[in-house]
């Protein structure tokens, strides 16, 4: 009882203050600097027409990384969490409709392709490498829904994966070997501005975090089929 | 403020989202609903750094016919909260699954998903 009115009374307090906070916010007329720094140079020091890729991969590069390792770790501790010894089913699954089957012959390729194509164009349109992952995740999520028995091989993810990873480590440290730091584009030329192989090293960038991101995805939910076969 | 412009709304919502996910974080006694509030709460907070990018009559930050290199500066909507949410949705996702496959093996251990059959765990 007690607990229920401390809920509430907190509930009460937070939502005023989100009240009174709504009711003072002004509604910006113009960009603040550092998005009108971005906005202005952009184009000109990373050559991508997308501003916000061009922010997420080059000028906080930083940030995607740490965010690359986040969910690198997340899928190892699912990977953990979830460790099966016996990986035989102990009861016989239905199978699925036919409908579902040739809608998964027909589709999977197309969004395989799909996704390469959002992490691929991730400089030029709205999209980008985690999109593209997410994309070729939901993939694998249609597979899955078809057969849950399908054979697919866990260590061929787990090498993809270490592969794009380190990959995309050593672009950030060619950047700082050839060009001013760290994750920096400038180690191929930025090409004509707007073209698919334009924005120096960005389209390479986002192709590998796409690459890590589907895979890293794909072992969390690979791991979670998996442990149905546990319980009953 | 305006709570009938688009931002008006949408920081309401965001809001009213925070506290219905800090409502059911705090009450639910089921660990899956437990998460879902934690879900909601995130796309709370998502939802309002989002809305605080938006200017009225501003369009998406890209840069092409419509949007050209000189007068970006007064169409474009502001790119860096966006870049974050980016960032926060696939921290998100990470969360979650974490706490999904935490709470499958909590589940294996008791049968049970009701948290007050995890005593041991209480400080």
């Amino acid at each position: 009882m007690y607990k229920k009115l401390f809920v509430l009374l907190l509930l009460a307090v937070l939502g005023w203050s989100f009240f009174t906070l709504l009711q003072t916010h002004q509604e910006r007329q113009s960009l603040n600097p550092l998005s009108k720094h971005y906005v202005e140079k952009g184009p000109d020091e990373v050559g991508a027409p997308n501003l916000v890729t061009a922010i997420v991969v080059t000028y906080r590069g930083f940030d995607t990384l740490g965010e690359v390792t986040i969910l690198f770790v997340s899928a190892a501790i699912v990977g953990l969490f979830l460790k099966t010894e016996n990986r035989r089913r102990k009861y016989k699954i239905r199978s699925t409709s036919e409908i579902l089957h040739a809608a998964q012959r027909l589709l999977f390729p197309v969004m395989i392709l799909f996704g390469i194509y959002i992490f691929m164009n991730g400089h030029l349109t709205p999209g980008g490498g985690f999109q593209g992952g997410a994309v070729i995740a939901t993939a694998m999520i249609l597979v899955l829904l078809t057969n849950p028995e399908s054979p697919i091989s866990h260590r061929a993810f787990n090498l993809l994966e270490s592969v794009s990873g380190f990959s995309y480590i050593i672009i950030g440290v060619l950047g700082v070997l050839l060009a001013g730091g760290f994750l920096d584009n400038h180690i191929l030329p930025l090409g004509k501005f707007g073209n698919l192989f334009s924005a120096g090293a960005i389209p390479l960038i986002y192709s590998f975090v796409g690459l890590k991101v589907g895979s890293e995805l794909s072992s969390i939910i690979l791991n979670l089929n998996d442990v149905q076969k546990d319980d009953k | 403020m305006n709570f009938f412009s688009v931002q008006g709304i949408s920081l309401t919502i965001g809001f009213i989202l925070i506290l219905i996910g800090l409502w059911g974080i705090l009450t639910q006694r089921n660990l899956i609903r437990i998460i879902i509030g934690f879900t909601i709460f995130n796309n709370g907070v998502n939802l309002i750094i989002v809305a605080l990018a938006y200017m009225k009559g501003r369009t998406a930050p890209i840069i092409d016919q419509v949007v050209t290199r000189t007068d970006a500066v007064d169409k474009v909507a502001d790119p860096i909260p966006q870049a974050l949410v980016l960032t926060a949705i696939v921290i998100g996702v990470g969360v979650t699954a974490v706490m999904l496959s935490y709470t499958l093996r909590m589940y294996r251990a008791k049968h049970s998903l009701e948290i007050n059959v995890f005593t041991e765990s209480k400080w």
